[in-house]
């Protein structure tokens, strides 16, 4: 094989979801408004051939393409897969709300496309360019996506908020690179860390280096100090957008962090680990306590994931191969969690009316028991109560930090968990102690249905059994990561 | 013997029927959802049997154990066994269940299935706490029942049930974590969450301490112990009957079981050391609680406070670390769980009859419901510590082994038997004695047979247990013995 070809076969995945994407854009010209479901089912088949690649190309080995820019290693196959799965579900959340509102657009999924094949880029980014470029492509995206429903004042003014905060970002992650292209020579992500290992570079360089780059991360993370576009973006976002924004781009940030930090600056650990120790333990007091007093759903998920950040900082900030296999499987576990409960909030909303004040969650379980028990297993696993998949979670990255030293700050997390589980509570007694005020059924896709219940129930399920997607995080980070 | 799993049947069997129950769907089945839960309740009762009748009694170890590897990464096992401390305490949560069912046969009207469900789901998870031997399936066990019992307070309960069991979840979440936090560090210790590694894992003083705190913050919050037990009241009070009888008859054995499985024997000497502060605090939940039970105005407030003092009488005998006073704590686990539960359920008769709990507006209740009177006088007695009742055997076995120990510790100990018979004959006087007290006692109605079954069986176990308490100590003798040998043994390193 030549090495075009071994560049080509390490980045299918990615060309394919391209290709998809344009081919959508097209399609979408020629379709009778009434045929466009067909763009939704191209989408899906679009998704699954990508996985097909991901799992036919996958080797556990760590294959470098295009000059060592880009990596396929088990870490970005398994971090690919779950981003083509938690899409899916995405998708088949949202296509009845956007169809309402309608956004049920070709740009609509052209845009969730290119979104994702930057995410992609950056799961497998070798170099700070690259990830650079795959940040970029999610973000601009991104920023379309929010501003969709062009008609919506409070839309408009999150999509502006997000991209100045964002560009400000991404301005500060650029700034951090370039010191660290200054103090290393190079911008290749192998390359800087053999050069760290070396250690004759000027220290004060490569530490202001290190904090405009956590500072990047830590913003496009949503931790504290670095929160504030997180709950006006989750409130004013369309539903079905927050949902993308909280859940699915989750993944990609982490593998970016784990990417630049784990596999780059891993010599620097010393420096940055006590910013992650920082910013962890704000993120879960201010997410964890300002959450208690939101009324808005939305802006109460928007605190509740500042806090799970919070949580997969302590995994990450022990900086040690058990820390980031936690971390991993934390933020699967949150992707899975968050996908359910926004699901939840689309399958109340309807034609006008979006389900998301806490009020509207009331005598939930005399309009549907059924999916009041589903959003039940939901709230008890975001609060990490077991037997549900939130615990373990909670238990892996608390079990990392341990291992690390960090008792006190384990004692201190777990406080700050009992805060955390009184405004999960409070939805329950919402749903289950309150007399209904609104009684109107409760319709939707019979698809949407049965996937949130399978999602829910595969919280539990997971919560039983935990240990295949405990080994699958093991298998992914232990391959990849030295 | 037999190769049944059966500690694995006890948990499950309820839990399947509660799921089963569930799909009954909404309240236009309730019939068959009452159905299948006591058949569910009665199939999960007569599976516990075996583990008395196949008891060893001659061993103190694990019997019926039953493992299997389950989460390797973290070394975690499914693994179950029970002791003369478990097997009991085991049969005593199936039995109150198939109770529990029967007494909410008419009274629940809304959401009956879920009801049926929650007690169901509830009774398997407090057995898999009885009977797991791994830390985190115990840990996944205990905090796993807090959900049915937080819904059933919210959904059932009295006015004030929101308040009460986001309590209850929170006081008891918060203890629990440490405990994790404890199990986490453990398993750094020992690569393994084996309770018996840790039995064997030797620790200086310090962190023995450390570790017993990081425990007792758990079970001095479920057992209750003062300072930490005002959740009680509250949830007490506002819980459906059957809430109550399960917190009171269960789940707060919960707490004292886990303090003789974790808490002393992974920290012997820490246990030694704290042991002064441990009495303590009994005594103050035995004397001062029982004041505190003497100026309630509502009855089921006043039975909340008799059990924290009742409880106290239990920690008391866990750390006077002798033979008769362990014995006698478990002794007393048991037969409060019956007294309780009988006292609640008493309260419960009257209160689905007059939709009131205050004293003040009964009076003279024996002249419209004389059997009924029968019954509570004797519940009455029983929970003062009569003779011949259960709740004697175990209150005396305590304070003999603290007159053991130290006159005066015995002298404040026995002040209980005064201080309990003045506030539940009290009580029973107000209630039921003098002079018909308004139109509203004089329409009252006698037993129906429900409750006149479900208060013979409870007084027969009470008289029962009272003349002829041999099973259940001859049960737990040989633990007991093991049990003090290990504690007897110092674990803290060598040269340090």
């Amino acid at each position: 094989m030549n090495g075009l070809q071994t560049d080509l076969i390490a980045a299918l995945p990615e060309l394919f979801v391209l290709s998809m994407a344009m081919f959508i854009l097209i399609a979408d010209l020629f379709l009778k408004p009434s045929n466009r479901i067909a763009i939704f089912l191209l989408t899906q088949i679009t998704l699954l051939g990508a996985a097909y690649i991901t799992i036919s190309t996958h080797n556990p080995s760590v294959t470098y393409a295009f000059s060592s820019m880009f990596v396929d290693d088990p870490f970005a196959d398994v971090m690919k897969l779950m981003i083509y799965l938690s899409t899916s579900i995405f998708l088949v959340y949202t296509r009845s709300y956007i169809t309402l509102r309608g956004m049920f657009r070709g740009e609509f999924y052209a845009l969730v496309l290119f979104a994702m094949a930057g995410m992609m880029i950056m799961v497998s980014g070798q170099h700070f360019l690259t990830l650079y470029m795959g940040l970029e492509l999610l973000s601009l995206c991104l920023y379309a996506l929010v501003a969709m429903d062009r008609d919506n004042a409070r839309a408009t003014e999150a999509a502006m908020k997000y991209f100045v905060l964002g560009a400000l970002a991404s301005g500060m992650l650029l700034y951090g690179m370039s010191m660290m292209y200054g103090a290393t020579g190079s911008l290749n992500i192998s390359e800087v860390a053999s050069a760290l290992l070396n250690g004759s570079q000027d220290k004060p360089v490569l530490v202001l280096g290190t904090v405009f780059i956590v500072a990047g991360l830590a913003f496009k993370l949503g931790a504290v100090p670095f929160q504030m576009w997180v709950p006006d973006v989750y409130e004013g976002s369309p539903t079905a957008v927050t949902l993308f924004i909280g859940s699915v781009t989750k993944l990609a940030a982490f593998a970016f962090v784990i990417r630049i930090l784990a596999q780059g600056l891993y010599v620097l650990a010393i420096d940055w680990h006590g910013m992650l120790m920082i910013m962890a333990v704000l993120s879960i007091i201010i997410g964890n306590i300002t959450a208690i007093a939101q009324t808005n759903l939305k802006r109460m998920l928007a605190y509740s994931t500042i806090s799970h950040v919070g949580f997969l900082l302590f995994g990450l900030m022990s900086a040690s191969l058990n820390g980031y296999i936690s971390s991993m499987f934390y933020i699967v576990s949150y992707v899975l969690m968050t996908l359910a409960g926004f699901g939840m909030i689309l399958l109340l909303s309807r034609k006008g009316f979006e389900a998301e004040q806490l009020d509207d969650l009331k005598g939930l379980n005399q309009r549907s028991p059924w999916f009041a028990l589903m959003m039940l297993i939901t709230m008890f696993s975001m609060a990490g109560v077991p037997p549900t998949l939130g615990f373990y979670a909670k238990f892996a990255v608390l079990q990392a930090a341990l291992q690390a030293g960090f008792l006190w700050l384990v004692v201190f997390a777990v406080l700050m968990a009992v805060i955390g589980a009184f405004y999960y509570l409070r939805i329950v007694k919402l749903m289950y102690f309150d007399e209904p005020t609104d009684n109107t059924p409760i319709i939707n896709p019979p698809e949407m249905n049965m996937l949130l219940s399978v999602n829910a129930l595969g919280l539990l399920a997971l919560g039983i059994m935990p240990q295949r997607l405990m080994d699958i995080c093991a298998y992914a980070v232990a391959h990849s990561l030295q | 013997m037999t190769t049944l799993p059966l500690l694995s049947l006890a948990i499950w069997v309820p839990i399947f029927a509660g799921i089963l129950v569930l799909l009954t769907g909404d309240d236009k089945n309730a019939s068959s959802a009452r159905w299948i839960a006591l058949l569910g309740a009665l199939a999960a009762f007569a599976v516990t049997i075996p583990l008395y009748t196949g008891f060893n009694m001659a061993d103190g170890g694990f019997q019926f154990q039953e493992g299997y590897s389950w989460i390797p990464t973290f070394n975690i096992h499914y693994h179950l066994g029970a002791d003369g401390i478990a097997v009991p305490l085991i049969l005593l949560t199936s039995f109150t269940t198939v109770l529990v069912v029967i007494a909410g046969w008419e009274v629940i009207e809304k959401r009956v299935a879920q009801y049926m469900a929650s007690f169901l789901i509830m009774s398997g998870l407090m057995i898999g706490v009885f009977g797991a031997l791994d830390a985190i399936l115990y840990y996944v066990f205990w905090e796993a029942m807090l959900i049915p019992m937080f819904l059933v307070i919210g959904i059932w309960g009295g006015p004030n049930r929101v308040y009460a069991t986001i309590k209850f979840f929170l006081y008891t979440l918060l203890g629990s974590l440490l405990m994790l936090v404890a199990f986490i560090y453990l398993f750094y210790q020992t690569n393994s969450f084996e309770v018996v590694d840790y039995y064997r894992l030797q620790m200086t003083l310090p962190v023995q301490i450390l570790v017993f705190l990081a425990f007792f913050m758990a079970f001095a919050v479920k057992i209750p112990m003062w300072p930490v037990h005002t959740w009680l009241p509250d949830a007490h009070v506002e819980a459906p009957t059957g809430g109550s009888v399960v917190l009171a008859a269960i789940a707060l054995k919960l707490g004292g079981y886990s303090f003789l499985r974790f808490a002393m024997p992974i920290a012997p000497d820490a246990a030694h050391y704290l042991s002064g502060f441990m009495i303590t605090l009994s005594l103050i939940a035995v004397v001062y609680i029982a004041l505190v039970a003497l100026v309630q105005q509502d009855m089921k407030k006043l039975i909340a406070y008799s059990s924290i003092s009742h409880m106290g009488f239990v920690t008391l005998g866990f750390f006077l670390f002798s033979s008769i006073g362990l014995e006698g704590s478990i002794v007393q686990m048991i037969s409060h769980g019956f007294i309780s539960s009988a006292m609640f359920l008493s309260v419960g008769v009257l209160y689905d009859r007059m939709h009131s709990r205050q004293i003040a507006d009964y009076g003279g209740v024996v002249n419209t419901m004389p059997k009924f009177a029968a019954f509570a006088v004797l519940f009455a007695m029983a929970n003062a510590g009569l003779p011949g009742t259960s709740g004697f055997v175990g209150e005396f076995m305590v304070i003999l082994a603290s007159l053991q120990k130290n006159f005066w510790l015995a002298f404040l100990a026995s002040t209980t038997l005064i201080l309990g018979a003045a506030y539940t004959l009290w009580m029973v006087k107000r209630v039921f004695f003098g002079e018909i007290a308004n139109s509203h006692v004089a329409e009252l109605v006698d037993l129906n047979k429900r409750e006149l079954l479900i208060l013979t069986t409870l007084a027969i176990l009470v008289i029962g247990f009272g003349v002829y308490p041999q099973p259940m100590t001859e049960m737990t003798h040989a633990t007991v013995t093991q049990f003090l040998n290990h504690m007897a043994i110092t674990k803290i390193p060598a040269g340090l």
